[in-house]
Order: C-alpha cells, then sequence, then structure tokens
C-alpha cells in the first residue's frame, strides 16, 4: 500500500504547481497598469487555455487536414481519398446514416431529458430518480455493449431467448427478430443506444438550468392564472433556451464523433456504418491514414451548419444585452 | 465586497440538510404559497411519464446488474438463458467480482493500485479544466477585446477534433519535444485538460454569459477588477454549472480508454482502472463473463461522485442579483 | 461514535504495514529458484538495463509470458517491462509514428509487421537471429518474418487451424467415422442432419469489430485444400485476384456447410445466427449433443468451460479437417506471433535471439496452453493431449504449412474487407457479389 502515498504525493505536488501559476497570473493581472489592464486580463485569463488548446487540438487539426490529401505511403494524391469516399458503394449509406443519427440522437435525448428533469423536479426522491437515468452515462462503454446485446440478443424461434426483446415477441406469440442484421431498422436500434446513454447528460444539464429559472417569475405567471404548462413554455423554457441549446449542439456534435457504439455492435456490417466509423476503420484498421483524415474534414463539414446555428444564436444574445 | 443572494427565492423542495447547506443557499423550505404550485406542477400524468422513463432507463442496466452475479454457464454460450431467469432458478455467486478483483492481471494483480491510478489522474483533470474552461469563459463572455465572439466560436468548433487524429501529434510531442518521460501522469494530466477544455468553455459560457449584468456593472461600479469579479461573484454563481461539468468531466476521464492506451505506458504505475478491466476477459474473450461484474466494479466512484456533487444543483442562485 | 474518527487512520496503518511486510517477504522469496545460469550465459550480462515488450496477450497468456522469460532476467540482469492490450493493432503504428515505440513488439500478424518494416521502423533482425530461425524453422516461417528481402522477425507461438471439434462420445454412440476426406465430411453432416437429433454444425463469427474472421479461417481452409499451395501462395499475394474462380468456388464449398439452414447453427438458430453468436461460445452445444462439429483453431481448447476433458476419449477433441483428395497428404493453415525490434540496443538484441530459441520455446509450452513450431521444442513438453498433436502436425515434414492468409493480406483486406466480405457473404450475398467486392477494396500500389 505504499504506493499510495507516493502516487498521491504526485498529485498534490501538480495540484499545487497549478495553484501557483493560476495564482500568479491573478497576482500579474491585478497588479498591471491600469492602461493595459484589460489587454494584460484578457491575455491572463486566456492563455493558458489557449496553449492548451493550440497544442492540442488547433495543430493537429491543421496536420490532418493535411495528411487527408495523402495516401497510405505518405505521398501527396490530390483529392484521391476524397473521390475514394463518394464512389465506394456504401458511402451515400453511411452520409444517409450519419444524418439519421444527428437528426434523431439529440432531438429525442434532449426531449427525454428535458421531460424527466422537469417532471422529477422537486419531486421526493429527486436524487435517485436522477441518478436511475444518469446511470448509462456513468457506465464504462464494454458495459454499455453487453447491456445492449442483453436486449437484442436473438436465438432462433423455439430456443429459449436470451434477449429481453425476444423474449417479449415470443411470449407475445411473434416470432424473434435479428434486430440488429436488417437495414435500416437496425440504425434505428443502435440510435436507440445513444439516445439512452445522451439523456442522462441532457437530463442533468437541464436540471441545473431549471433550478436556475428564478422562482419568482414562475409564480408571477401562476399568480396570473397560467396553468403548469403555460409556466413551462412561457417562463421555464425561455428561462432554460441558453441551455437547451448547448445541450442540441453538444449531443449533436457528440453524435458525429461517435463510432464505438456501431463499432462494437455490428463493426459498421449490415448498412449501419457512419462516417466516424469509417474513420477510425481506414486510419486504424486498414493502415489509410489519408482517407481517415479525409473523412474527418467530412466530419467538419457536417459540424458547420451548427458552428453557424451557434454564431446567430450568440450574436442575438449579445443584442439583448 | 460580496454579492449575496437573498434567500428569499431559495425554495428548495428537495431537502437540503441544513448542516450540509452553506450560508447563501439556505433555503426557506416551508413556503406554503410554494407547495400549492409544487401539487399542480407534478401531476399525475407527469409522475406516470417519469417513472416510465426512469423503468425504461434502469432494465437494460439492472439486467446486467442481475447476469453480474451468475455463474459463466449462465451468462453465455448455449446453456446461458435471459437474466431474468435468475429469480426463478435463484443460481446467484460473487464468484465474478472475487475474480475481477483478485485475479491476475499481466501487470499487477493489485487492482485497488489501478484504483488509485485513475483518481490521481482524474482528480487534476478535472480541477485544471474547470479552472481553465472557466476563466476562459468568463473573459469570452464580459471581457472586452476585439475578435472575443469570433474567438468563442472557434473555439466551440474545435469539438469535432476527433481525438484519434490528435493522439500521434501529441505523443510525438510530449515524447520527442518537451521530454515529458512516457509513462507518468503528467502526460494523461495535459493530454486530458487539452481534450476536455472546448467543451467546458462551451458549458460554462452559455451559463456565465446568463448572469446579470447588474450584477457585474454593480461591482465594477463598487472598484472591483476582474479578479474579484471572477472568483468573488462569477464562480460562486456559477456553482450548478460548475458542478454539472465536473460531474461530466470526471466521468469522461475515469472511463476514458484510448487516451491512457496511448499515453499511460500501460503499467500498473500509471495505468487506469479502465486499461486493467479491458483486458479481463482474456486475449481472446473467453472469460467475457467477468465483464458486467467489472463494469459494476468500475461505476461505482462516478456514481458517488455523481451523488456528492448534487447538493450543488441549487434553486435560486441568481435570486438575489436579479432584485439589484 | 467519537472513537470512529481514530478507527480509520488506525486501520489504515495496520493494513499499510501488513501489506509492508506482505511486499518485502514476497521480494525475499524470488530468487530462491535454482541458479544455473549455463543455458543463458550466450546471451551476455545486461545489468540494469530494460527491454520494454508490447503485445495483445493478457491476462494469463500474459502472465505464463512473464513467467518464460523470468529465467532470462535472471541470469542476463535486464529488466523486462510487459504491456499488453488487445488494441495493440491500432497502438502499435500510433506509438511508432510518435517516435514512442517499445523496444520489442510481439505481432499477431505479418502484415501488420510488413507494414511497420516497409514504413523503416522496424530493425533488421541480427545475425544470431537469423541464423537460429534458419536453424530451429521451416523455411516457410523464416518467409513470413521477411519483407522485401529483408528478415525482420523471428516467430514465437504458433496456432494450428482448421480443427473440427467433436465429441467422441456422439460419435461413437451414433457410429460415425471420423472422415478422412472433405467429400466424406459432407457424406457424414448430410447424414448427421437426415438422423435428426442434432444438426451437424454450429458456427459463431462474432468478435466484435473483427466479426467475420472466423470465417476466414474456412475459406482459407478450402483454399488450401482444394486448389494448393502454389494456388493458396498466389491468391494471398494478389497474384490471382480475389474473385477467380477458384476463390469462388472455395466460398461456395464453404458455403455448402454454412449457408445451409439444414446444417447450422445448432443451439443458436438459423444462417444468419452465426453473425450474432460470439466465436467463443459457438462450440459449446458440441458439448451438449446439439450439434456434431464445430470448426475452430487450437485455441478453442481454452474455450471450453472448465473442467471440460480435452483427450480423444474425452468430452470434446478434435479432427483436422480432410483434404479434398486423401492421396495429395494434409495440408494446414495456421497462424503465429513474430517478435520484432524497434531498436537494436545489444539487450534487446539478446533478448531477440532468446525469443528464437529452442530455450524459450520448451519453457513456455511446459507453462501449457500453447505450441511453437520450433523445431527444438521436445513434443514431451507438451501440456494436454491437443498441444500434443499440434506439435506433431507442425514438426511433421509431410504437412504443407501456410500461414493463415487474411493475416498476409495487406490490412485494408484482412483485418477489413475480408472481414466483412465474411458477414455479408454469411447475410445473403452470393460469392460472387463477395469476392467482386474484396477485389475492388485491394490496394491498388
Amino acid at each position: 500500500m505504499d504506493f499510495i502515498g507516493e502516487k498521491l504525493l504526485q498529485v498534490v505536488i501538480a495540484l499545487a504547481v497549478f495553484a501557483a501559476l493560476i495564482g500568479l497570473i491573478m497576482l500579474v493581472v491585478d497588479r498591471a497598469p491600469k492602461s493595459d489592464k484589460e489587454k494584460i486580463t484578457v491575455i491572463g485569463f486566456l492563455a493558458p487555455a489557449a496553449i492548451l488548446l493550440l497544442v492540442g487540438l488547433v495543430y493537429p487539426a491543421v496536420t490532418t487536414s493535411f495528411l487527408a490529401f495523402t495516401d497510405s505511403s505518405g505521398k501527396v494524391n490530390g483529392v484521391d481519398n476524397f473521390v475514394w469516399i463518394f464512389t465506394q458503394p456504401e458511402a451515400l449509406v453511411t452520409l444517409r446514416n450519419t444524418v439519421i443519427w444527428t437528426v434523431l440522437v439529440p432531438l429525442l435525448s434532449t426531449s427525454f431529458g428535458l421531460a424527466y428533469a422537469v417532471f422529477i423536479d422537486k419531486a421526493r426522491g429527486e436524487k435517485v430518480l436522477k441518478a436511475l437515468v444518469f446511470m448509462p452515462m456513468a457506465i464504462s462503454f464494454v458495459g454499455a455493449g453487453i447491456i445492449w446485446k442483453l436486449v437484442y440478443d436473438y436465438r432462433g424461434p423455439g430456443i429459449e431467448q436470451t434477449g429481453v426483446l425476444n423474449a417479449l415477441r415470443v411470449a407475445l406469440g411473434l416470432d424473434p427478430k435479428q434486430f440488429l442484421l436488417d437495414a435500416p431498422g437496425n440504425t434505428i436500434f443502435l440510435i436507440i443506444v445513444m439516445v439512452w446513454i445522451q439523456t442522462g447528460f441532457s437530463m442533468v444539464i437541464l436540471s441545473a438550468a431549471i433550478k436556475g429559472v428564478p422562482v419568482e417569475l414562475v409564480e408571477a405567471a401562476r399568480l396570473d392564472g397560467a396553468n403548469p404548462w403555460q409556466q413551462f413554455v412561457n417562463v421555464t423554457l425561455p428561462g432554460i433556451r441558453g441551455a437547451l441549446v448547448v445541450v442540441l449542439t453538444t449531443i449533436t456534435i457528440a453524435t458525429l464523433k461517435v463510432f464505438d457504439i456501431v463499432r462494437t455492435m455490428t463493426a459498421g456490417n449490415y448498412d449501419t456504418s457512419v462516417v466516424a466509423n469509417e474513420m477510425y476503420t481506414q486510419a486504424f484498421r486498414a493502415g489509410e491514414p489519408g482517407r481517415g483524415a479525409a473523412l474527418a474534414l467530412i466530419l467538419f463539414l457536417l459540424v458547420l451548419p451548427i458552428v453557424v446555428y451557434n454564431a446567430r444564436v450568440l450574436r442575438q444574445q449579445r443584442e439583448i444585452r | 465586497m460580496t454579492v449575496t443572494p437573498t434567500p428569499d427565492g431559495a425554495t428548495q423542495k428537495t431537502r437540503v440538510r441544513k448542516s450540509q447547506t452553506n450560508k447563501e443557499v439556505t433555503g426557506d423550505d416551508a413556503a406554503p404559497m410554494m407547495r400549492r404550485v409544487k401539487t399542480k406542477l407534478t401531476s399525475r400524468w407527469a409522475t406516470a411519464a417519469a417513472v416510465i422513463i426512469a423503468v425504461v432507463w434502469t432494465v437494460p442496466t439492472f439486467g446486467l446488474f442481475v447476469s453480474s452475479f451468475r455463474p459463466a454457464a449462465k451468462q453465455v454460450g448455449p446453456r446461458s438463458d435471459g437474466w431474468w431467469n435468475a429469480f426463478t432458478d435463484w443460481q446467484f455467486t460473487f464468484k465474478n467480482y472475487v475474480d475481477v478483483t483478485a485475479s491476475a492481471g499481466s501487470q499487477s494483480a493489485n487492482l485497488s493500485q489501478y484504483f488509485v491510478n485513475s483518481i490521481a489522474i482524474v482528480v487534476p483533470v478535472t480541477v485544471f479544466v474547470l479552472v481553465l474552461a472557466s476563466m476562459a469563459a468568463y473573459i469570452f463572455a464580459w471581457g472586452k477585446f476585439k475578435g472575443r465572439d469570433a474567438g468563442f466560436i472557434f473555439v466551440f468548433t474545435l469539438q469535432i477534433v476527433p481525438l484519434q487524429m490528435a493522439l500521434i501529434p501529441l505523443l510525438t510531442l510530449f515524447t520527442q519535444v518537451l521530454q515529458i518521460p512516457p509513462g507518468s501522469y503528467a502526460q494523461l494530466w495535459i493530454a486530458h485538460t487539452m481534450f476536455g477544455l472546448p467543451l467546458g468553455i462551451f458549458l460554462l459560457h452559455n451559463f456565465i454569459s446568463e448572469i446579470p449584468g447588474e450584477v457585474i456593472e454593480a461591482a465594477k461600479v463598487d472598484g472591483a477588477g476582474h479578479t474579484t469579479i471572477f472568483w468573488r461573484i462569477i464562480l460562486p454563481l456559477s456553482v450548478p454549472a460548475l458542478a454539472s461539468l465536473a460531474i461530466f468531466q470526471f466521468l469522461w476521464v475515469w472511463n476514458d480508454l484510448l487516451v491512457a492506451l496511448v499515453f499511460s505506458g500501460g503499467t500498473a504505475d500509471v495505468a487506469p482502472i479502465t486499461q486493467r478491466l479491458a483486458e479481463i476477459s482474456g486475449t481472446r474473450g473467453n472469460k467475457d463473463y467477468l465483464n458486467p461484474a467489472a463494469a459494476f466494479v468500475s461505476i461505482i466512484v462516478p456514481l458517488l461522485v455523481f451523488f456528492g456533487l448534487q447538493r450543488y444543483f441549487v434553486r435560486g442562485l441568481l435570486a438575489g442579483g436579479l432584485k439589484g | 461514535m467519537k472513537n470512529r474518527k481514530y478507527l480509520l487512520p488506525i486501520a489504515a496503518t495496520g493494513i499499510m504495514a501488513l501489506a509492508l511486510s506482505a511486499c518485502s517477504s514476497g521480494e525475499d522469496a524470488a530468487p530462491a529458484s535454482d541458479g544455473d545460469c549455463s543455458a543463458y550465459a550466450d546471451y551476455g550480462n545486461h545489468d540494469g538495463k530494460e527491454i520494454s515488450v508490447y503485445s495483445t496477450i493478457v491476462d494469463l497468456e500474459a502472465t505464463n509470458l512473464e513467467k518464460s522469460w523470468a529465467k532470462f532476467e535472471e541470469c542476463t540482469g535486464a529488466t523486462i517491462k510487459y504491456e499488453g492490450s488487445k488494441e495493440f493493432e491500432t497502438q502499435i503504428g500510433v506509438r511508432a509514428k510518435a517516435g514512442n515505440a517499445p523496444n520489442i513488439a510481439i505481432f499477431p500478424q505479418p502484415g501488420l509487421m510488413a507494414d511497420q518494416a516497409r514504413a523503416g521502423n522496424l530493425k533488421p533482425a541480427p545475425q544470431a537471429v537469423s541464423d537460429l530461425v534458419d536453424q530451429n524453422w521451416s523455411a516457410d516461417w523464416k518467409k513470413y518474418g521477411t519483407v522485401d528481402g529483408t528478415f525482420y522477425t523471428a516467430p514465437m507461438l504458433a496456432n494450428v487451424k482448421g480443427y473440427v471439434w467433436y465429441a467422441p462420445k456422439t460419435f461413437e454412440d451414433k457410429g460415425w467415422e471420423v472422415p478422412k476426406t472433405w467429400d466424406e465430411m459432407m457424406d457424414l453432416t448430410k447424414k448427421v442432419a437426415d438422423d435428426g437429433t442434432m444438426k451437424p454444425w454450429c458456427a459463431g463469427f462474432e468478435s466484435g469489430e473483427a466479426t467475420g474472421w472466423p470465417g476466414t479461417d474456412w475459406i482459407e481452409d478450402v483454399v488450401l485444400r482444394d486448389e494448393g499451395p502454389e494456388v493458396y501462395d498466389q491468391w494471398v499475394t494478389h497474384e490471382i485476384p480475389f474473385n477467380d474462380p477458384r476463390i469462388v468456388s472455395a466460398f461456395d464449398t464453404a458455403g455448402d456447410i454454412l449457408k445451409d439452414d439444414q446444417y447450422v447453427n445448432a443451439g443458436f438458430g438459423d444462417v444468419r445466427s452465426i453473425l450474432t453468436t460470439g466465436f467463443a461460445q459457438a462450440g459449446q452445444p458440441v458439448l451438449d449433443g446439439q450439434c456434431a462439429m464445430h470448426h475452430q483453431a487450437n485455441f478453442q481448447a481454452s474455450n471450453w468451460p472448465e473442467g471440460t476433458v480435452v483427450a480423444p476419449d474425452g468430452d470434446v477433441w478434435a479432427f483436422m479437417a480432410p483434404p479434398s483428395d486423401a492421396s495429395k497428404g494434409q495440408a494446414i493453415v495456421g497462424g503465429g506471433e513474430m517478435v520484432g525490434a524497434y531498436s537494436d540496443a545489444p539487450e534487446v538484441q539478446a533478448f531477440q535471439a532468446f525469443m528464437a530459441s529452442a530455450e524459450f520455446a520448451n519453457t513456455r509450452v511446459k507453462l501449457g496452453g500453447v505450441v511453437s513450431a520450433n523445431k527444438g521444442l521436445d513434443p514431451a513438453n507438451a501440456q494436454t493431449e491437443l498441444d500434443k498433436d499440434s506439435i506433431a502436425r507442425l514438426q511433421d515434414e509431410n504437412t504443407t504449412f501456410r500461414f493463415d492468409g487474411s493475416d498476409l493480406m495487406p490490412g485494408a483486406v484482412g483485418s477489413n474487407s475480408f472481414w466483412k466480405g465474411i458477414v455479408s457473404w454469411i447475410n445473403g450475398a452470393s460469392s460472387q457479389e463477395v469476392t467482386d467486392s474484396i477485389e475492388s477494396s485491394w490496394p491498388k500500389s
């Protein structure tokens, strides 16, 4: 057990160094001459995050962009990778699936999360009720894979079923069904897994936002004769609009990037692949990093509409203020 | 100077234990008026819907939980049956948990060592991300400089950069340029902090920018600078947002396998519990009946954190500010 | 209740003291093994040197691996830092590219090793290792470690594919004979199906993202047996296209079993249930008398439930998938790991030499569960009947041995489109469609 002390010491040192660094920044910012104070504050507050982001994400993003125009041996091959992406037979299916994912997952998980957050707000046992929906988020990915195998598992007719859904089907007198093998339904069954996970995220964030809506406003609406639904639509919803945009955006981006669900449950077979899964497969399985990088760029293009939307929301917010 | 939100609006129906409640959020529990509001809001339909969601969301996990106590043959293979049969033929065993926690790993038989590693990785990262992201979010929300909004949008866009694409450049940088020894916590701390920042800044920016401008103006009139405003007003008012980010940041790092695989060096000195549990099912997966138990061993800490931080999801922190 | 405050620290201190004493006593016990280092004298003295080793091998197999080089560490003074990860295949490329490669990587597939060698990351094997491989292995094996004329990696352990597992007692009760040719096997299949008490075959190709690979073993077995080693080699090196009529016909031959609902898939369902049945569990109906045969490599031995006796007269045993023409002799497909070095430091080269030696093969095989194609391996060291059988096959001069084809093909095919092709083939696509699509995925350069 002696290792614990040594490890914790490392942690304490790291935290102390970090605290010293932040303290130093605050000191410099505070002592800055009045004329440059705003400028130095901006630099001081932003610099640590900016440096980390430049090194950790911007630089790799730039190298990835270059990589997208090279072949597996590293030679520049123009737009060949993009030609390949759009000429392979499954390309359109993969893109179609990605679109279905990015539309359905954010909508469904945000709706379920919001509904749940509202319904259990102030309910007895709120903490436990929240933990139940939060749990899928907290479970490891391997765990989630097995969980859904136990739900979708298939055995032929007449054999004892091991999957919950097929057991229900058989109990109702239906034939068992291979949920994951038949397109396009299988994509929906995979999406359900992602919704199941992400609802916990939207529920936690939205619940925190709902608690931030001033109670006076809700009460005022009630005194004006608004029913609960009207109170929700007219007071709560506008009050958490910012959080809703954040949740929708975050889940959309997470969905665009998700590949582990597809990879572990169908490996992209049976017409279930999505762009992020192809990216992973090409870069790390097939030894074609150029194609993987090209697919990453396509993901980037797909996220642009969301970026534009957020920029507009931001501008509106600034105008109101 | 301090801005203390007045407590009168801060009604908390969830009972926050008095001893835990800090001064600023002390709730007036039993305003009769509020009770009436509550009874109206929680209609029977809403309760029913909540129960349905809770059940549907929990049943799959419950199935895994039951499975984790079933003998190998009942879990996998042709002799297995659905987990619900466990209640009729009543065969439970702790063996899976014993094997998960005690079976010999390739690096160390001692699971607690990996547990400590996980904590040693997660705690600093969560602190780093919270502090750095809230500093940046504050400046993006309330600082005055050219290119502020463009900068924020840019940071937000970085969320799309796939982690996998960043690993090779980053590992090169750590080992070749910065000479940070491989297989040390430092690499993991820095890498995780980098990957956590865009989302952290994005989440907190939303919350911090919605803090009423009057609060900040009032402080400025009192002569407070950015540092004072940040530490004394912004952070205390952002507690619920910080708590949610803390939960998720903790969770993501706790469950991470990818970053750990690249930067931990895989030894029991540094590797987190996910790395150990990933190999628990054996080279060719012939012990995959251990996976359910492994999943529940590793979920305990995130759940504790979730319960621990829930008391910071409190109502009415902004009430006082609004009146001002 | 007040005392509780002190209880925890006291308990913690107690535990810590216990653990400390346990640790120190454990260390005392370690070097108590016999100190005979004569066999290790050639490897030199590498006191204080560290050798990092990275591979796919985890858990029990990893522990055994570490045990088998413990003596090397003891006698040379070098320390071996082992790391096993099931994500090895993706991680090794990342680490090598970032300049953070391990000293030694144990590759499960020659194709992956060749990629690393061509990228200039691997160091060619030293002369000593090359000589050892010439001495201990057949020329074929050396070829698998050679890329563009340079020899890089010595083989480590081997596995033997193409075993067909069955329950001897069932065969005896029913009066079924172990088939000598592929045709006899098809006759037996039909006989079992007609008998009606069980289905002849059970199969499972599910393996997460690698789903489909057990199917590639089927195809390789048929190509090697039906078309012979020359065509097999041409197929693997792409001298003939993947959709060559002979390969298409091999798919059809395998499909006569795998794609017939009468013949598969006992205990799990129809043909398509092969895709959702985990490969490690697929064989179990053999034990339960639900199916007669299951096709899987020698490592299936560790997939049987604990307590299963694997022996000619035990619960379960295996015969080698028979040749199409018994007069041509037996041909088998196998696989194995390759030990490659990213460093040419003396201690690393000494370790490479050790891993190619008969010492290592004997020590590791003695620990059970694996075999090696090393000629210096004493068959008496085999721990089980099956290990004995596998070693005999590997060492038999008359056996035509070929390496697992999908492992030799480029990654884009061998660990991607071939797997995916198998999946869509089982899911209903025709042999022609599938081979056409795999052919089109073969890298152009």
